[in-house]
């Protein structure tokens, strides 16, 4: 057995040199892709890079980007080796005449080996996934220390709802706006989604975040963006003919701007009833 | 007809018998009846697949003249497709596909073809079952095709068919369409299930003298496993549509909650009480099932070529048959990794990553098997060796690429995007369609007694190869870039304005794709007619079919052969030969077991 390894060690060597250009093409091409995903943050409605994750523009949405090229790592190596594996086989033991393969019918260390490497990287893949699930789904910072904000999407728009000077919803000062949602940066702003009609999804690609918006339930998702901005709003999930327009804004100003800009929509409300009146 | 048959003696069961081979028992007939299907719903889907391409590629501007004969005037005014009709495609496109073309070509000829030969039986267990099963998957097909025609025009709600939207017509505007459309998923499914019951009682029961279930082929084990899928599986999607047609003709409202409005006023004849995250429990409970349906005979069929090829046998055989069922049941707890944003509980979430990673593990085993069976064998680069190697390459890109959307903050991300049509197409495409062509390269001399045409066919493979790489792969980069599926126009939004190139050049790849499948048409249609000869066994393989004349004909195994050994007795040290075949008694000598 020693000896069949040792031979095969020699013989992959050889092939080594013939394979290593085309395999370091590959993990050039693997190192620039890495390499664009640190960039400059967050820029407002034009992505920061060419054909590359969007410029990450939450703290969240940076753990999310360090799983993903966690995982890219991870599979990347184990497609390199498939690769290389297929390459060597495939040049060293094609068929010449008058020889005859081994007649090899399994071998019980390797299936071993083969089920406890992967299982011990999906095992830490897992792992490593859980912290961030936690913290984007289960640990929701407290509604009294975060902007609540009501979003109900239907066909094709997203209605946009703030409580008013009572900081109560669905009552008469409500403040509403259509497919733009105002925010201030590093604060919790939690998004509570009540969908129309159909099923819509919240998707902001610079948060690496959606969520469905069901029907006759309430779904939430929640994010601190550190710096202003502007970022698209895009429907993620198919909702009839007008879904790939189903866009909107979201604005992320200075504190002290938005705190303004809240004010304004206040003093605007508060005419409008009076007016009413 | 009548005519040429004037002189001839009045036969009065003349008429009877011909109808009898068009309403055929026969199980090649039936096999070859759900091939012309296959194939015809393959470049139905393909050719809609290239529409959706032409939108994305070059939003806006008109579909090309000799194409545009299939859209109505409501489809594409001006020749431009418009967004619900873009819709209506992709989601025929994906039906077509799915259900019309990879599911009979899978569960429908390939096994109705094989099984009995491969398991030395001169029959199928119930010949009237796997007659009605191509007929009402027909049925089911032509109810699909007439949904593209009728008013309101073909369902537009994905081949997932999230409720509400396709639950009540308001919301999208095609109604008959959308009822046809789940009639005819309804008939496909009790077609399959009449195959599988077949294909799984011939499997237990017919088997030759000698046959153990451990000395099966790999096609075998992968046809019995996934017979057992069909049963389980299709019931679940035949009765969730049911309740689907219900909500839309009757209101039943299983899917409808309460206080839904239609464009801003409530919507009428809905009481409430539905969930629409039911829809997806039920869609995805069958609809990740069905995935492996369509994975696991190509890995069977793979399994075979590749010990073929390399002249050796399978790396760990009893491990593949294990993984085999560690696949077919994890299948079945993994489906909530669809719905990780739907707004189910994010504990749910992580225990369906855990599943779903587990699942990484059993078809791992499979792929480092395979290249083991590589492993100091003989490689021939036969048609179907290159298909099967290529399958190998794919199939491990698509299950890696699966890895990122199991982890659930990942999928977050690409979720909905075309992260996931790449991920997808590389499975479908690069694994199970990659396999039909193996398998129509390895199997053609049995079924016509003609080898397939080698060069057309290289020729067919490299260029199907290339130009399935340069479609799918780039998909990934739209998905990192967070393109999201089913839009119909991407330069709507800025952050996706840089991506544009890459749909182009996607576009263009596509359309290249999509021509390249005339090769195998004409290499299909000009092998019949001037292909060579095909001896019994032109693989030198060691399963029962290659024991028979090629094509069979009729009394297949009318002497029941009688088995000694497993199938893959390849370049055993002490042979003549550098394969025994299964009937083979003695290792020394070619005598049959039938000779002794």
């Amino acid at each position: 057995m020693r000896a069949r390894l040792s031979n095969l060690r020699s013989r992959l060597r050889s092939i080594g040199r013939r394979a290593a250009p085309p395999a370091f093409a590959l993990l050039l091409l693997l190192a620039a892709g890495s390499e664009a995903g640190a960039g400059p943050a967050a820029d407002s409605l034009s992505p920061g890079h060419r054909w590359w994750l969007p410029a990450a523009s939450t703290a969240v949405a940076g753990r999310i980007d360090s799983l993903f090229i966690l995982i890219l790592w991870i599979t990347s190596a184990f497609l390199v080796l498939v690769v290389l594996l297929l390459v060597a086989f495939v040049i060293r033991y094609r068929h010449r005449e008058g020889r005859r393969a081994a007649h090899v019918t399994g071998n019980v260390l390797l299936e071993i080996v083969w089920i406890a490497v992967p299982a011990a990287c999906l095992i830490a893949i897992a792992c490593a996934s859980n912290g961030a699930w936690s913290a984007m789904k289960e640990e929701f910072p407290r509604e009294s220390e975060s902007l609540v904000i009501v979003v109900k999407p239907r066909q094709f728009q997203w209605d946009v709802i703030y409580a008013g000077a009572d900081g109560r919803f669905e009552t008469a000062d409500d403040i509403t706006a259509i497919n733009r949602v105002d925010v201030p940066a590093g604060r919790n702003v939690i998004i509570r989604l009540m969908a129309q009609d159909v099923i819509h999804s919240f998707f902001v690609p610079q948060f690496r975040m959606k969520q469905d918006a069901v029907p006759g339930m309430t779904t939430q998702m929640w994010f601190n963006v550190p710096a202003p901005g502007t970022f698209e709003i895009a429907c993620a999930e198919l909702c009839g003919l007008g879904h790939y327009r189903m866009q909107g804004r979201l604005i992320v100003h200075a504190p002290a701007e938005y705190d303004a800009w809240y004010a304004a929509r206040l003093r605007e409300k508060a005419a409008e009833s009076a007016s009413a009146r | 007809m009548s005519n040429q048959e004037a002189g001839a003696p009045i036969d009065a069961m003349a008429r009877p018998r011909r109808l009898a081979r068009i309403f055929s028992r026969d199980h090649t007939v039936i096999a070859k009846q759900f091939f012309a299907m296959s194939i015809f719903f393959l470049f139905a889907g393909g050719l809609l697949a290239l529409f959706v391409r032409w939108q994305l590629g070059f939003p806006g501007s008109a579909v090309p003249v000799p194409f545009n004969f299939l859209m109505t005037r409501a489809m594409a005014p001006g020749g431009v497709i418009a967004p619900d009709a873009f819709n209506g495609m992709f989601t025929l496109h994906a039906t077509f596909m799915v259900y019309f073309a990879v599911l009979p070509m899978l569960v429908g000829a390939l096994p109705n073809f094989l099984l009995p030969l491969q398991i030395g039986s001169p029959r199928m267990a119930f010949p009237t079952l796997g007659m009605l099963s191509f007929w009402l998957s027909l049925l089911g097909g032509l109810l699909m095709i007439a949904t593209y025609f009728v008013d309101g025009g073909p369902a537009s709600t994905g081949w997932t068919a999230y409720a509400p939207l396709a639950a009540v017509s308001h919301y999208t505007g095609s109604s008959i369409g959308q009822n046809l459309w789940i009639l005819s998923l309804a008939i496909l499914g009790v077609g399959l299930i009449h195959g599988a019951v077949n294909h799984v009682v011939t499997i237990i029961n017919h088997r030759a003298p000698g046959l153990t279930m451990f000395r099966l082929p790999l096609t075998v084990w992968s046809f019995l496993v996934t017979g057992l899928l069909v049963l389980l599986a299709l019931p679940v999607i035949t009765a969730a549509v049911s309740m689907l047609l219900m909500d839309r003709t009757l209101g039943t409202s299983f899917f409808v909650p309460a206080g839904l409005s239609v464009s801003g006023s409530p919507l009428a004849g809905y009481n409430g009480g539905g969930q629409p995250l039911l829809w997806q429990h039920l869609f995805w409970f069958f609809g990740h099932p069905v995935v492996y349906i369509m994975i696991l005979p190509g890995m069977g069929v793979v399994s075979d070529i590749l010990a073929v090829f390399a002249r050796k046998p399978l790396f760990g055989y009893r491990a593949m048959i294990y993984s085999t069922f560690a696949i077919a049941g994890l299948g079945w707890l993994v489906w909530g990794h669809h719905m990780f944003q739907s707004g189910m509980n994010p504990l749910l979430g992580t225990t369906f990553m855990a599943s779903t990673m587990a699942i990484a593990i059993p078809s791992g085993v499979k792929v480092f098997g395979w290249l083991a069976t590589l492993w100091r064998g003989q490689i021939r680069f036969g048609l179907p060796m290159l298909f099967a190697l290529a399958f190998l390459l794919t199939f491990t890109v698509g299950g890696l690429s699966g890895i990122f959307m199991a982890s659930t903050p990942v999928d977050a991300f690409i979720h909905d995007t075309y992260f996931i049509v790449g991920h997808i197409h590389y499975v479908l495409f690069g694994g199970s369609l990659f396999a039909i062509f193996a398998a129509i390269a390895y199997w053609f001399p049995k079924v016509t007694g003609r080898m397939l045409g080698e060069r057309l066919g290289r020729l067919h493979f490299w260029m199907t190869f290339v130009a399935f790489n340069c479609t799918f792969f780039p998909m990934h980069i739209l998905g990192i870039g967070g393109h999201m599926r089913r839009i119909y126009d991407p330069t709507v939004y800025a952050f996706l304005r840089d991506l544009q190139p890459v749909n182009t050049f996607i576009t263009i790849s596509a359309i290249t794709l999509g021509f390249a499948q005339l090769l195998l048409v004409a290499n299909i249609f000009l092998s019949l007619k001037n292909g060579r000869r095909a001896e019994p066994n032109p693989w030198r393989a060691a399963t029962l079919e290659w024991t028979l004349p090629s094509p069979p004909g009729d009394g297949a195994f009318a002497v029941v052969p009688e088995v000694h050994r497993w199938p893959y007795d390849y370049s055993l040290p002490n042979a003549v030969e550098d394969y025994l075949p299964q009937t083979s008694l003695h290792v020394n000598g070619t005598g049959t077991g039938a000779d002794s």
